[in-house]
């Protein structure tokens, strides 16, 4: 029911929306729950697990009860809090856990089994037969427990992450947060103030307090207009202060765009922002508590801070005919403000035995209400006086148990609330958060005045540890009434009397906890799902842990409270990870001959960031195999063009390089000559390999090292700790100029005559044998030619700047081809390289040593070097060890499977029994058959004989021979030739 | 005869202006990282000066102007953008030509920090990072090198096989500045 | 959590990789002797209080950092070069 002339919405702006498939109006400034209110909707959800009629409970953001799904399809958003949605033209809502609707719902009927649900039920019902929960019970107790679904399609929406800084970031517009914004700013420290409402302002906006003789909300206007026009102040609604990290780091969720509706493109939702502030002012103010008594959670039940928000800020009486029910003169307040408004009073019920009474309004004093009835909303309460109980018929009951100061943020790091006994709450514990100043209600102050006053003190403090000069502010005037609580938690009786609304847990769940001796407020917490729920039970954790403190015979402090933890509210996993969907997932990195792979039909694969070319179909095949043959024939035959940019490629220079070299790699670089290339091995320090590569001596202190393309920014990494944590003396320099180079193999009998014709002098061996590297000239441009080979061609690496490696890769893809070759693939390249038993990653996975894949000679001896010494563990070169050999299939089966394990021949295939693996395989058309790398325990002594390949999961089971893992030209005259 | 054709690292990709905001490839030159030898920073910062006019940059500092900039660029090392490196620089440091390493861009316009603060976890607001100041740091994913060259204008580095992800990701970001109004 | 690296200031933890116990600086000569060996390579402390460990600042300027911080109340005490901090 709208009241004439109050509120701070603008009527002259009426709003269309959808409510259950039902049009609405409301006014701009209305939220869902204030617009549904007003237009006589109370009903607006059902509970977790009774299926319980619920209205709303609150007007803010801790609300349990209505929750409800806002649009539908990819944007469908569930468990939307109808006190926080404002509504919007065409805003569409539905509630949520009900079937067939929310009027009738055919899961009430698990009201009905209440008695059967208590804490605990699931934990004893459900535990046999053990087969059941996976298919049976859990798929039924989901579907009927829940909240709202989620669409199932992918987010259609754009979420955004985002960094600020500042110095003194202030958490809550309120009359404390305004006022510690006000004076920072004037002092012109950097400052940000956040609130998560749609509007700066907090209770003013929901009380007729006056400041300085002006209503609050003017007051809030004039302070908001005063910090928009400095330029040291950001303000932030809509922006709820989630969680508090380390070092002053804030998270933060804006909602950008959930209160219009709009979606201008490219526009977010939501906003996660991630605040780092050096200093903190949390004013986040109190959330109203309710009482505990039977059948409390009706629709028209609502806490009397609402009750006062819904008709001072939006106008909105919850009811015709109000009862008032509480333990503060918050009651009284509230009994005033609607009369006011024209409302009815029926009774205010103060539980206090000494409270005021009034000739406005009915006072039954020491009284406690017992009961209420009404189908799905409230029709009348029962009231419990020494002279007995009494009905009185009523739609609202406006309830308050006392506030609880908003204490979560200083408890994100470990802080645990202290117990204040004469407010009957907690409050934050001093320095629980380094940096951050409590002030106003979240601190345990509750009146304007007191708000006021500690927003200025705050400030004042943390301008002083800024080194800021505090200004002089004077204290508005304001009310400083003070809080008198008679401890209120539930009322005794029968039947259920609800705690946490949204998770459905009673008083009684709560002390059947304690009976069964989960006295713990954690164990307490698990077992009855208490705070749970995505409220994480604001309203009611404070109530649950002092009934549970009455049940043990304990003291509230005693008994302590549960962890709080971050989000102090529900934050999006889109918001999270806003950005990093599809092609945002990690940097995607392109090789220069990216688009002519591309568009020769190459399918990319990912290689760490890169994306490399599997293999060039040609037309008229069809398979991947087809494709990967020709290119291996093509190489082994004429030649072939592979680009190997993305292998890591690293500069080093200096003085101490060649000293710095023999040092991480196991054999020596000190000797390398220049203008010549050496294989390197680098080992961890715990003796095992790390990587392998070339690296050319390219002058007297400077070395061109490569890596593989996987370990470029771990050797890096490694090279950079092994400089600046181990030899900082050696004078030494790296710079990765993998960016620098496009670099190509070029490999096959007829590599140098494809290079002939873009080298200013034809190759010889005489200048060019195997090994060397130096400067060309590629087609008039600076360049470098290595000669080496991972195929076992003799073939080269010819390197030209990246910006001319496009124009390169197409020249010579189409000399390659008038020879008679062409461009290959990472498969042919896997192929060219098992076929001469060259190793990778697959086969140095981290837990081989030189020895095992037959390098054990490669560490030298004349000199130390990363892992040298652990590498010479007896157990890292003894007997036994699974070392390198080649495998090829010699029986029926001709399939060969990498992953798969070695056994001997007649030996069942069992763990015991296990001789080693298999870490590569292909298919070699240079051969006609698979052939395969893998490791075997003593290996190079076993050349000759069978072993039975089995692969569990696939099934196959293969007999191979044991051979030299160099299975084509053995001698390397090819590589030379 | 093939002749060998130099393209871009952005080629195709920009410019792009999204609301107050332009982004644009920039043609920086030559780039040369520049490591000095142990104790031999203050000679090639004298080296630097005859040589090509700037002194070699303290951290998180920029020397020199538009076409002619040594940029810090982490720990012992700068980069010189512009000029061919002189000779006698060598003397001094190592000497490693990155011209074609890095995707350099222009940013510009209103609203350009707001663009930054999306993806860069450093605060570049102008009372905090002015010009001639510049960090090694994050863009998203991907290490960066980020300048303050403008009142309202940065220079971005990132490796150049990740230009299409930097024009990306600076396009969603300026997307979503440009849709706040 | 931010670390104050010693060349770029006060960065957000997510610029650096983190490696582990600054004993990694403390390598023993290849002829120290199992034990000594087994120390560095292997065996770490696992402090509730003061721990020094290694940082690279990889999304930043390169170095190494040694960070002393306080693994109970999260305190960053000294953050120095692992080029200078060894000792
Ligand atoms: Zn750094």
């Amino acid at each position: 029911m709208r009241i004439k002339g109050k509120g701070l919405i603008d009527r002259s702006r009426s709003i269309p929306f959808m409510f259950d498939g039902v049009r609405y109006s409301g006014f701009e400034g209305d939220t869902l729950a204030s617009a549904l209110l007003a237009n006589g909707v109370r009903l607006m959800g059902r509970s977790f697990k009774y299926h319980r009629p619920r209205g709303v409970l609150t007007a803010g953001s801790e609300e349990p009860n209505a929750l409800v799904t806002v649009g539908s399809g990819a944007s469908q958003e569930p468990n939307v809090r109808a006190t926080v949605q404002e509504i919007y033209a065409g805003l569409e809502a539905c509630s949520q856990n009900r079937w067939p609707s929310l009027n009738f719902d055919l899961l009430a009927a698990n009201d009905l089994a209440a008695p059967f649900l208590g804490a605990g039920f699931y934990y004893k019902t459900f535990m046999w037969p053990k087969s059941f929960w996976e298919k049976v019970y859990e798929p039924i107790i989901r579907r009927a427990a829940g909240l709202g679904a989620l669409s199932g399609q992918d987010n259609v929406d754009k979420y955004e992450r985002a960094w600020a800084f500042c110095d003194l970031l202030v958490i809550g517009a309120g009359p404390a947060g305004l006022m510690a914004a006000l004076v920072a700013g004037r002092a012109g420290a950097d400052v940000i103030l956040a609130d998560e409402g749609s509007r700066m302002g907090g209770r003013l906006l929901a009380e007729t307090y006056e400041i300085d003789g002006k209503p609050g909300h003017v007051w809030v206007d004039e302070v908001q207009a005063e910090l928009e026009a400095m330029d040291n102040v950001r303000l932030m609604t809509r922006t709820s202060v989630a969680g508090v990290y380390d070092q002053g780091t804030y998270a933060a969720l804006e909602r950008v765009h959930h209160h219009d509706g709009r979606h201008p493109h490219g526009a977010p939702l939501e906003t996660f922002w991630r605040i780092v502030a050096k200093r903190s002012v949390l004013a986040a103010g109190a959330l109203e508590r309710p009482v505990a008594f039977r059948d409390n959670d009706r629709p028209g039940i609502m806490t009397a801070g609402a009750v006062r928000a819904y008709l001072n800020r939006w106008g909105v009486s919850a009811g015709k005919n109000v009862t008032v029910f509480g333990n503060t003169d918050d009651i009284h307040r509230t009994a005033r403000d609607l009369l006011a408004a024209g409302v009815h009073v029926a009774a205010v019920i103060d539980s206090r035995h000494d409270a005021p009474l009034s000739d406005d309004y009915p006072v039954l004093r020491g009284a406690q209400v017992c009961g209420s009835s009404g189908r799905k909303g409230l029709e009348a309460i029962t009231v419990r006086r020494p002279s007995g109980e009494e009905r009185i018929q009523t739609d609202c009951l406006a309830m308050t148990g006392g506030w609880n100061p908003s204490v979560h943020l200083t408890c994100h790091m470990n802080g645990r609330p202290t117990w204040r006994r004469d407010i009957a709450a907690f409050v934050p514990t001093p320095g629980a958060v380094p940096g951050m100043v409590p002030a106003g209600a979240c601190n345990g102050s509750f009146s304007t005045a007191a708000c006021l006053r500690e927003g200025i003190a705050a400030a004042g403090e943390a301008l002083a540890d800024l080194g800021v000069k505090l200004p002089e502010v004077a204290v508005p005037e304001a009310e400083d009434t003070p809080y008198e609580i008679a401890q209120l938690w539930a009322v005794p009786g029968k039947g259920r009397a609800w705690l946490d609304f949204q998770n459905d847990v009673t008083v009684k769940d709560v002390k059947q906890a304690a009976v069964e001796n989960f006295r713990s407020v954690e164990h307490m917490k698990r077992y009855t799902t208490q705070g749970m729920a995505t409220d994480q039970g604001k309203n009611s954790n404070v109530a649950a842990l002092a009934v549970l403190a009455d049940a043990t015979g304990r003291g509230i402090s005693e008994t302590g409270t549960t962890t709080f933890r971050p989000p102090y509210a529900p934050v999006s996993i889109a918001a999270i990870a806003a950005g990093a969907e599809g092609r945002g997932f990690r940097p995607q990195r392109f090789t220069t001959s990216h688009k002519a792979s591309v568009a020769r039909g190459a399918p990319m694969i990912e290689a760490g960031l890169w994306y490399r070319p599997s293999y060039f179909p040609k037309p008229g095949e069809t398979t991947w195999r087809q494709s990967c043959d020709r290119e291996v024939r093509m190489v082994r035959e004429a030649v072939g063009v592979c680009d190997v940019s993305t292998l890591g490629k690293i500069d080093i220079q200096g003085p101490d390089a060649g000293a710095f070299l023999d040092f991480v790699y196991t054999n020596m670089f000190s000797t390398l000559k220049v203008g010549r290339v050496r294989y390197g091995l680098m080992l961890r320090e715990d003796g095992y390999v790390m990587d392998d590569g070339t690296t050319a001596r390219l002058g007297q202190h400077h070395y061109l090292m490569t890596t593989t393309t996987a370990a470029a920014g771990d050797v890096m990494k490694h090279l950079e700790f092994v400089h600046q944590g181990l030899r900082p003396e050696l004078d030494v320099c790296f710079a990765s100029v993998t960016e620098q180079w496009a670099q190509f193999a070029v490999a096959g009998p007829k590599s140098r005559d494809l290079l002939n014709g873009l080298l200013e002098k034809p190759l010889s061996d005489e200048e060019w044998p195997f090994m060397a590297c130096g400067p060309v000239k590629v087609l008039g441009v600076e360049g470098r030619l290595f000669r080496i080979s991972f195929s076992g061609e003799h073939a080269y690496e010819i390197a030209v700047p990246a910006r001319y490696g496009a124009s390169l890769f197409d020249i010579l893809a189409e000399r390659a081809e008038a020879l008679g070759g062409g461009p290959y693939g990472m498969e042919a390249l896997n192929v060219l390289r098992i076929e001469k038993g060259h190793i990778t990653h697959a086969e140095i996975h981290g837990r081989t040593t030189a020895f095992d894949i037959g390098m054990g000679r490669m560490v030298s001896q004349k000199k130390d070097c990363i892992g040298k010494t652990m590498s010479e563990r007896p157990g890292l070169e003894e007997e036994g060890r699974e070392q390198l050999v080649g495998l090829k299939p010699v029986g029926e089966s001709k399939q060969l499977l990498a992953g798969a394990h070695l056994y001997n021949e007649g030996a069942e295939p069992t763990r015991v029994n296990d001789q080693g693996y298999v870490t590569s395989v292909c298919y070699s058309p240079t051969l006609g058959h698979m052939i395969g790398l893998g490791f075997l325990a003593d290996g190079p002594e076993r050349h000759g004989e069978t072993v039975k390949m089995v692969d569990g999961l696939r099934g196959v089971t293969t007999l191979c021979k044991v051979v030299d893992p160099v299975f084509f030209d053995p001698e390397g005259g090819r590589v030379r030739g | 005869m093939d002749k060998l054709i130099a393209k871009n690292p952005c080629e195709g990709l920009l410019p792009l202006t999204i609301g107050s905001v332009t982004l644009t490839e920039e043609e920086p030159g030559v780039m040369t990282a520049l490591a000095p030898y142990k104790g031999k920073e203050k000679d090639l910062s004298a080296a630097l000066k005859a040589a090509h006019g700037m002194a070699y940059p303290a951290p998180n500092r920029a020397t020199g102007k538009a076409g002619s900039r040594a940029v810090w660029f982490g720990h012992g090392q700068a980069m010189l953008m512009g000029p061919a490196p002189d000779a006698s620089l060598a003397e001094h440091a190592t000497v490693v030509d990155q011209s074609d390493a890095w995707a350099v861009v222009w940013i510009e316009g209103e609203g350009v920090e707001d663009v930054l603060a999306r993806l860069v976890p450093v605060d570049l607001r102008p009372a905090h990072f002015k010009r001639g100041h510049t960090v090694r740091s994050l863009l998203f994913h991907m290490t960066a090198s980020i300048t303050r060259v403008g009142d309202r204008a940065f220079q971005i580095m990132v490796f150049r096989s990740m230009a299409e992800t930097l024009v990306h990701d600076l396009k969603t970001a300026m997307e979503g500045v440009a849709a706040r109004g | 959590m931010r670390i104050t690296c010693p060349y770029c200031g006060e960065r957000d933890r997510r610029e650096f990789y983190y490696r582990g116990a600054a004993t990694d600086l403390d390598r023993p000569a290849p002829d120290a002797g199992e034990e000594a060996w087994e120390n560095f390579v292997f065996l770490r402390e696992n402090p509730a209080g003061v721990t020094r460990d290694l940082w690279y600042h990889e999304g930043g300027c390169g170095a190494w950092v040694v960070v002393t911080r306080n693994t109970v109340t999260h305190e960053v005490l000294e953050t120095r070069l692992a080029s200078e901090a060894r000792s």
